[in-house]
């Protein structure tokens, strides 16, 4: 394996990393929305969004990237596979997400929103000065988990094609018939990420136990 | 679209062997990585340093490795120490060791918010370490841990999935290979994903039955 080698499965970090990133940015949002439509209780809506958060919470990345890689353009809507790999990141994170929202939203206390209804905030004003601030802080253990977990599985997108950590090191593997240094290098390179998630979830816990206890 | 899922019909032979093989694959890993986990949990724990940590970084190690590179690894590196697996038994093995860490993971916690009293009753009744173990701390653990458990079961489930690029014939690679097969891929995979959403609502009912045993037996 040469210099060369490394430096290739060090570009498809980068893909593998940005790809993350924006399947968690858009996916943060997605997921805030569909737990408060349940939290709403939109006629019809709602059951749909139960129906959907059901459904891709037991299905594997692998088998929803598949189905959208080669059935969109089967239905005329041309994807390519990075689109491909950010909509299923993308369509799995956000209903993971919208589970962690809800149960911080099915336990923030009525009375304080009652509270912001009765001096006269707007609903979207209740919303953003009340709500947000504590559910953020409540899910927020939760939604660093779901990003580990979603690092995790992104190996997969190598298998419609794009070109991460995965593809180069199995590229790699097969140019110089010896597999196992590569896998090890990109294993060297996911560990310490991953690692990172984990800890600082663990950091959160804990911060935020000391800070109910001082209370 | 009729016509697609007709062809899917008439392919049913495979996606249900895939079905069946998904089944097995995840209940035999499931059962293993669980019995593994049972011993691991113990070594968590210790009052040994040394047993501790090394299960410690065993533990941690396998939660910050992606599945499907531990999967090549075992698949296509251990051919480098000259230990040479066909697919089954290198996608059983990669699926039972890498869930063992999970399972021992969720059963430490659970045994850390474990009441202290049954313990301490059982080992004043000079109950030996094992059987104290095996009959005294292990049934509540089970029973608390339940949810969590179930919870690993769909995620084994769903890894078993990424073992169609080592071209084990589960599930997702049968879909693949009747959508190939034939070109029809919205009702090859789209049949794949609701099958495996059956398989989860089967776990999650059967984890509410366990739950109801518990909340019973409390």
């Amino acid at each position: 394996m040469s210099g060369a080698d490394i430096a290739a499965i060090f570009g498809g970090a980068v893909v593998t990393v940005s790809l993350s990133l924006v399947g968690i940015l858009i996916g943060l949002p997605i997921g805030l929305g569909l737990a408060l439509i349940r939290w709403a209780n939109v006629p019809f809506v709602a059951r749909i969004v139960v129906l959907y958060v059901s459904v891709l919470r037991a299905t594997p990345l692998v088998t929803l990237l598949l189905l959208l890689f080669f059935a969109l353009p089967n239905i005329g809507v041309p994807i390519n596979p990075i689109s491909a790999a950010i909509l299923a990141l993308v369509m799995n994170t956000s209903a993971f997400n919208c589970e962690v929202w809800r149960s911080a939203l099915m336990g923030f206390p009525k009375d304080q929103y009652e509270a912001a209804q009765s001096v006269g905030m707007r609903a979207g004003q209740r919303f953003r000065r009340i709500v947000l601030p504590q559910i953020v802080r409540v899910s927020l253990p939760g939604l660093v988990n779901e990003m580990s977990l979603l690092i995790k599985v992104t190996p997969v997108l190598a298998v419609v094609g794009v070109v991460d950590i995965t593809r180069a090191a199995v590229r790699i593997g097969s140019e110089t018939y010896e597999p196992l240094p590569p896998f090890l290098v990109a294993i060297a390179l996911y560990a310490p990420i991953v690692f990172a998630l984990v800890s600082l979830q663990r950091w959160i816990e804990r911060r935020q136990l000391a800070v109910e206890a001082a209370a | 679209m009729i016509h697609d899922f007709g062809i899917v019909w008439s392919e049913r032979a495979l996606l249900l062997s895939g079905l069946a093989n998904t089944t097995i694959l995840s209940a035999l890993s499931a059962v293993a990585a669980l019995l593994l986990g049972c011993i691991l949990t113990p070594a968590l724990m210790s009052k040994q340093r040394l047993v501790s940590w090394v299960a410690r970084v065993f533990v941690d190690g396998m939660r910050c490795v992606p599945f499907l590179l531990f999967a090549y690894i075992v698949y296509y590196g251990f051919p480098s120490f000259g230990v040479r697996l066909d697919n089954w038994t290198s996608g059983l093995a990669a699926l039972t060791i890498y869930n063992a860490a999970y399972m021992a993971e969720i059963l430490r916690g659970a045994w850390a918010a474990q009441p202290r009293e049954p313990i301490e009753a059982g080992v004043a009744f000079g109950f030996p370490e094992l059987r104290l173990f095996r009959r005294i701390i292990l049934p509540p653990l089970l029973l608390s841990a339940g949810p969590v458990l179930g919870n690993q079961m769909i995620q084994i489930i769903k890894d078993s999935a990424f073992l169609t690029i080592i071209a084990l014939p589960e599930l997702t690679h049968a879909a693949s290979s009747i959508q190939s097969r034939h070109y029809v891929p919205f009702a090859a995979f789209i049949t794949a994903v609701f099958l495996y959403w059956g398989l989860c609502l089967v776990i999650e009912a059967g984890v509410n039955s366990i739950g109801r045993v518990a909340e019973a037996r409390r």
